[in-house]
């Protein structure tokens, strides 16, 4: 292969990976930017849309036959809806009554919900892992040099329209606007009749949801899904946070990208095999925290913790 | 006699053990001005607080329109239509002129009726539109404080609470803003104004209630207030 084999080839391989941290790393930022919190319980999120995929989309396996594709953006769209409730759900049961307490209790508390939910699904799988059988074709073709499926083109494609969509629902909407007003300044926002609660529930469901759609993505992708799943996801996408920013939604998007092309273009590193990938990531992380603490797109600010 | 919009009875409000406010009672009537005065820590700030749900009452009642309020979540306070502009403006320095104003509007699902109250300030603040897509923060301090009382206008507020205007703003612009005021209030809104510059506040208000460590001290028409020696002297820095 030339270069601009591997290039390309790498480029669009860091782009998906990197669009998968991208969507599970927004959750970990919208929710910090509303209610500075770092929901440790946001991969397990992931990891439950994985199944919950899983699950809607057996249920439609004899359905669409013949047509994959339907039924794949059915079970998404699903999933979304129901994993985005159970964030609901989450935020109001175990966050919500938590919201005056001492910041650390919080963090405990979301660290208990993590538990919670990958030792549930860890028991109702028997820790096996699950194949996810989607039925879609895994053929090759070429785009000049570029070997793509197209599943992978799919992928790609879908994770960035998602990304887009967000973007036009925190720009153009009023919930959209309210969700940044809340995460600068929350007691003005009470006083322009905002109902905080309410904006913060929002918050939860689109971050699971986005999630769930990261979760069944990895599933279609790497066609296995696993209890354990969320753990490393988890932690690149809140790398991905931290480096893009932490708070702001286009700096998750941002970070997780680059991210995702940092270890894609990693693996091509002379004497320095695939495994190393995940340290490339870790060592960004630092760097980011030595020199540049408030990410690239955050601002420096006098009371952060 | 017209009839009472904003009504305190017996309100106490604790921040922990300590009291701010003692017990205070006092009325505000439709399309008055009532002057809120008193040095700072007087309790001015947390009256208005207590009043907007921000900082809850520990015992008495708020009333607005002869209904009790004292309980409800702040933003169901701006809904009935009572509006607390805070201190120091608390614009959003990180969004637009244009994205502060439609947050003022929160409340309202009608994006045409938005449109038309957001001319309605620009008409009254045509800077604002001049800078409609510049970051709040960009502002100067005059021109926040004008984005302040634009966003609480989008409401179309039946009661408009100002805590400090003047605070920190070049005489000149203070006698800009106090004007604003006025005119707001001549359109039919009622004004409960906190002030420190209390000669400023006393020039137009109707009537004035002097706070003094939580309880209110002295009562009164503005032009008795603006004449009593004892408030000349505390006060109006003679």
């Amino acid at each position: 292969m030339t270069f601009w084999e591997i290039f390309l080839q790498q480029l669009f391989n860091g782009l998906l990976i990197g669009s998968f941290y991208g969507l599970v790393a927004i959750g970990y930022s919208m929710v910090y930017g509303i209610i500075k919190l770092l929901n440790f319980a946001h991969a397990d999120i992931y990891m439950s849309g994985a199944f919950v995929g899983l699950i809607t989309l057996s249920l439609f396996a004899n359905t669409f036959v013949g047509n994959a594709w339907l039924g794949i953006v059915l079970s998404l769209l699903i999933s979304m809806l129901l994993v985005g409730m159970l964030g609901v759900l989450i935020q109001r049961v175990a966050y919500r009554p938590m919201l005056k307490a001492p910041r650390l209790s919080i963090l405990i508390t979301a660290l208990a919900v993590s538990m919670l939910l990958y030792n549930t699904v860890m028991l109702l799988t028997q820790g096996q892992y699950k194949p996810f059988r989607t039925g879609l074709t895994h053929d090759s073709f070429f785009v000049g040099p570029l070997r793509l499926t197209e599943t992978r083109v799919v992928l790609l494609v879908a994770a960035i329209a998602l990304m887009i969509i967000l973007h036009l629902f925190i720009t153009r909407t009023m919930y959209g606007k309210a969700m940044r007003a809340i995460s600068l300044d929350r007691d003005t926002c009470q006083l322009m009749g905002i109902n905080v609660f309410q904006i913060v529930a929002i918050t939860f469901f689109v971050g699971s949801a986005l999630a769930a759609a990261a979760g069944i993505m990895a599933g279609v992708y790497y066609g296995t899904v696993h209890f354990y799943m969320g753990f490393l996801i988890g932690l690149k996408a809140f790398t991905s946070a931290v480096i893009g920013g932490i708070g702001i939604i286009p700096g998750a998007m941002l970070g997780g990208l680059l991210l995702g092309l940092l270890e894609s273009f990693s693996t091509q590193i002379p004497f320095v095999g695939t495994v190393w990938k995940d340290v490339f990531s870790f060592v960004f992380l630092i760097l980011f925290l030595l020199f540049r603490p408030t990410g690239i797109l955050g601002r420096a600010e006098s009371e952060r913790m | 006699m017209s009839e009472v919009v904003l009504e305190l009875k017996n309100v106490e409000t604790r921040y922990g053990q300590i009291y701010a406010l003692r017990g205070i009672n006092f009325q505000v009537k439709k399309g008055e001005i009532v002057a809120l005065l008193g040095a700072n820590g007087a309790g001015k700030s947390t009256t208005l607080k207590t009043i907007s749900s921000l900082v809850p009452a520990s015992a008495g009642q708020v009333l607005f329109m002869g209904q009790e309020i004292t309980h409800e979540q702040p933003h169901s306070i701006v809904e009935m239509g009572v509006i607390h502009v805070p201190e120091g403006r608390m614009i959003f320095k990180e969004l637009t002129v244009r994205e502060n104003l439609e947050l003022g509007s929160f409340t309202l699902k009608d994006n045409v009726e938005r449109n038309r109250r957001m001319e309605k300030v620009f008409d009254k603040f045509p800077v604002l539109k001049e800078r409609h897509k510049q970051m709040g923060g960009f502002l100067s301090g005059g021109e926040q404080q004008m984005l302040a009382i634009g966003r609480a206008m989008m409401t179309e507020p039946k009661v408009l609470m100002l805590d400090e205007p003047s605070m920190g703003l070049a005489p000149i612009l203070v006698q800009t803003i106090m004007e604003i005021i006025r005119q707001i209030n001549d359109e039919g809104t009622t004004v409960l104004l906190v002030e420190q510059n209390a000669k400023a506040a006393l020039k137009m208000a109707d009537r004035g209630y002097v706070l003094e460590t939580g309880e209110i001290v002295m009562e009164g028409d503005a032009s008795v207030l603006s004449q009593d020696e004892s408030i000349v002297k505390a006060y109006l820095g003679e």
